[in-house]
């Protein structure tokens, strides 16, 4: 999760698409091409605020084959953790932001003979750009997309225009709502399911996909997780007696190394093992990311992985 | 210092192969320590120092027009070496450019490729290629996107689709193996194919890779050592074609040892692929003999006690156990027991 991962893009344009959505189109600062990617895929967003970082990530909606700039639309969400707040309030036309590779957990799965895909509101943005890829190939697809009537048209009108009949848009308002349990119940063998949306209809495409007998393997949905990003927290170390305070958009290892503490690392990824610190005090929870120390290590409280993992408390004492 | 490159390297029948002072010199040591066990040996594969075997992503050197030769004679006897399913096609573009961006900046004067929107032209002067062709159409190549370009490349090349919280091989370019077989992996999972491999499903080494790399993003690839013996500096020590090659392991003498014992280090890199979501695992292949990598007294020092003290089922997975007491015996007076620093650097 480190900042040298991340390369400045410039906001180029910021559309209010509906009251509470709105849509960005980033590109290069230095004019590049934008690295390819995968239909699926999001960005981290990295947002420097008066006080602090915001990292969030957000679907690329743009297609895959112009790499001339991305998409991204944002909701407003008062109660998160602020950055959808500082997109909408603090981001203008011209101003540079800093991203992350694209990376993607919502991918279309190459072997499908037929694909079925469910959106809702703002979900559709993570849908977008696989209906481009799938536009690509030669796999039968289809897309219901369900809408806030009238405010999620401009979404709507566009995708009708890039995909025709293999879109169907219904208005939630109208009382027009999927019958999400006869489609998925009437699809042919080979057929996968994607599912991008609020909360209950990814349930209803879950509950119906596995209640006629599909396998876990066809039934896709989006599951954004966000960098380990966490409170702030405290730590001594005690052979070199300095006291360094971590931020919550660094990693205990990064806070170290910029304390001038040379740390041994390799992966920074939470698996080789090799960044394994003791931990001689801890007055607290530690938080454990990485996939190294066995549970009952992790639950003995005397080791903690810096790279991925971080403490929850007021002290916290390791012995480097 | 770039490299000279050899014009009439063979690795089977005469052998004619050897090392140049300065590929001993960036020869991978792959033992950091005076011991050796499998652990999670992933770090970013991020720029070496100069001249290093890891300066740049894909390592380009003195023995590249004998590698790329004996890769097409190999092809020529068995053309399942290469394979791609149809679903990888994405994938084949992806690798092509990424060879190709990297090999035509990294190596100017040996490769060049420009592109006008779609239209690409590449020349690889080293062995005097040269097409135009459209980017994403492989009817305008004399050969699959895969096969074309990692026949131009040294090492195998693997590629494997991302589902269901899983890796599977489904393409790639195999003709330099370590007694494992592509055509026999095709579509197995990451645990699947690494199923021989003793020891390190108990040291929980896969489950820990397993979860690392299906998180790996684009631009971000990662890189490991692996290593073996291999008796000649022979690349295609290959199942298939195990009668041609099983019986060198009982010609090595006392005698011979020194010229004959070859360390195989493998240079693993992982690459995320931008447009398919798949990964590349690349498989560059370093051979020193036993007598090249003496010329280092500190390497002697340490390949003797590591290979004296191998795990036996090491020694056995790895094919030593007919002549790893020859090795041991030719470096024990090279040893004097004097300690050794850490890391693999040459001193
Ligand atoms: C994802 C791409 C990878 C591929 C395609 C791959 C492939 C293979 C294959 C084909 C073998 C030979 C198995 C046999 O005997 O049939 C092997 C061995 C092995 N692999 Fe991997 N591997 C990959 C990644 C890794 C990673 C990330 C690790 C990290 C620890 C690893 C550790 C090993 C080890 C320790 C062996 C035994 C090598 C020896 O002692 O010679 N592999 N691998
Ligand atoms: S650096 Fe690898 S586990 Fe922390």
């Amino acid at each position: 999760m480190s900042h040298s991962h991340t390369f400045a893009v410039t906001v180029t344009a910021i559309t209010q698409v509906t009251p509470l959505i709105k849509h960005f189109v980033l590109k290069a600062a230095d004019g590049a091409q934008m690295p390819s990617f995968s239909g699926g895929s999001h960005v981290v967003v990295v947002m420097k605020g008066a006080t602090r970082v915001y990292r969030n990530p957000y679907s690329l909606l743009s297609s895959p084959n112009d790499l001339s700039a991305y998409e991204i639309a944002v909701r407003r969400a008062d109660q998160s953790r602020g950055g959808s707040v500082f997109m909408h309030d603090h981001v203008t036309v011209g101003m540079t932001l800093q991203i992350a590779h694209p990376v993607n957990l919502f991918q279309l799965d190459k072997l499908a003979l037929k694909h079925v895909l469910f959106a809702g509101g703002v979900g559709i943005t993570a849908i977008a750009a696989q209906l481009e890829d799938l536009k690509m190939g030669a796999v039968p697809y289809e897309l219901h997309y369900s809408v806030r009537a009238p405010d999620h048209a401009a979404f709507a009108d566009r995708l009708l225009a890039r995909h025709g009949d293999r879109v169907r848009i219904y208005h939630d308002s109208a009382e027009h709502r999927i019958d999400i349990e006869g489609l998925v119940a009437a699809q042919p063998l080979g057929t996968h399911v994607y599912v991008c949306g609020p909360t209950p209809m990814i349930g209803r495409v879950l509950a119906s996909a596995r209640a006629a007998g599909w396998a876990e393997s066809h039934i896709h949905w989006e599951q954004f997780s966000a960098p380990p990003v966490g409170d702030p927290f405290d730590v001594f170390l005690k052979k070199s007696n300095v006291k360094v305070s971590v931020l919550p958009d660094q990693s205990l290892l990064e806070a170290i190394e910029d304390a001038g503490v040379d740390a041994p690392y390799l992966c920074r990824g939470g698996v080789c093992g090799e960044c394994k610190c003791r931990v001689l005090e801890v007055d607290g929870v530690l938080v454990h990311n990485d996939h190294y120390l066995s549970p009952e290590e992790k639950a003995s409280g005397t080791l903690i992985m810096p790279c991925v993992s971080r403490a929850h408390g007021k002290n916290l004492v390791l012995d480097l | 210092m770039s490299a000279v490159f050899k014009t009439d390297e063979t690795f089977r029948d005469d052998f004619k192969y050897s090392n140049s002072p300065r590929a001993i010199r960036r020869f991978p040591l792959p033992f950091v320590e005076d011991k050796y066990m499998y652990s999670v040996n992933i770090e970013p594969h991020v720029p070496g120092p100069k001249d290093s075997i890891t300066e740049f992503q894909f390592d380009v050197d003195e023995h590249y027009i004998g590698e790329c030769r004996d890769r097409e004679i190999v092809l020529k006897e068995d053309p399942l070496r290469y394979q791609a399913l149809p679903h990888m096609m994405s994938a084949q573009w992806d690798v092509l450019e990424l060879l190709m961006n990297h090999m035509s900046k990294d190596y100017p004067e040996q490769f060049s490729l420009s592109k006008q929107g779609n239209r690409w032209s590449w020349h690889n002067k080293l062995l005097n290629i040269k097409n135009e062709f459209t980017f994403g159409d492989p009817s305008t190549l004399p050969r699959e996107p895969l096969d074309y370009i990692t026949r131009q490349a040294q090492g195998d090349f693997v590629v494997m689709d991302q589902r269901d919280g899983d890796f599977y091989i489904e393409a790639g370019m195999v003709t330099t193996p370590a007694d494992w077989s592509m055509d026999f992996d095709m579509g197995m999972s990451f645990k699947e194919w690494h199923g021989p491999v003793p020891l390190a499903h108990e040291l929980n080494v896969f489950d820990r890779a397993l979860k690392f790399l299906l998180n790996l993003r684009i631009n971000e690839p990662v890189r490991r050592l692996n290593w073996t013996m291999t008796v000649n500096p022979r690349l295609d020590t290959s199942p298939e074609f195990y009668p041609r090659w099983g019986s060198d392991r009982a010609s090595v003498t006392a005698d011979n040892v020194a010229d004959k014992a070859h360390i195989r280090v493998e240079l693993q890199g992982l690459w995320r692929l931008p447009r398919s979501n798949a990964m590349l695992f690349g498989i560059r292949c370093y051979l020193i003999s036993i007598r090249e990598l003496a010329t280092i007294p500190k390497w002697a020092r340490r390949t003797h006690r590591t290979l004296r003290d191998l795990h036996p089922a090491l020694v056995d997975y790895k094919g030593l156990t007919r002549y790893r007491d020859h090795v041991v015996n030719w470096l024990a007076p090279l040893d004097d027991g004097s300690p050794t620093t850490s890391g693999n650097a040459p001193e």
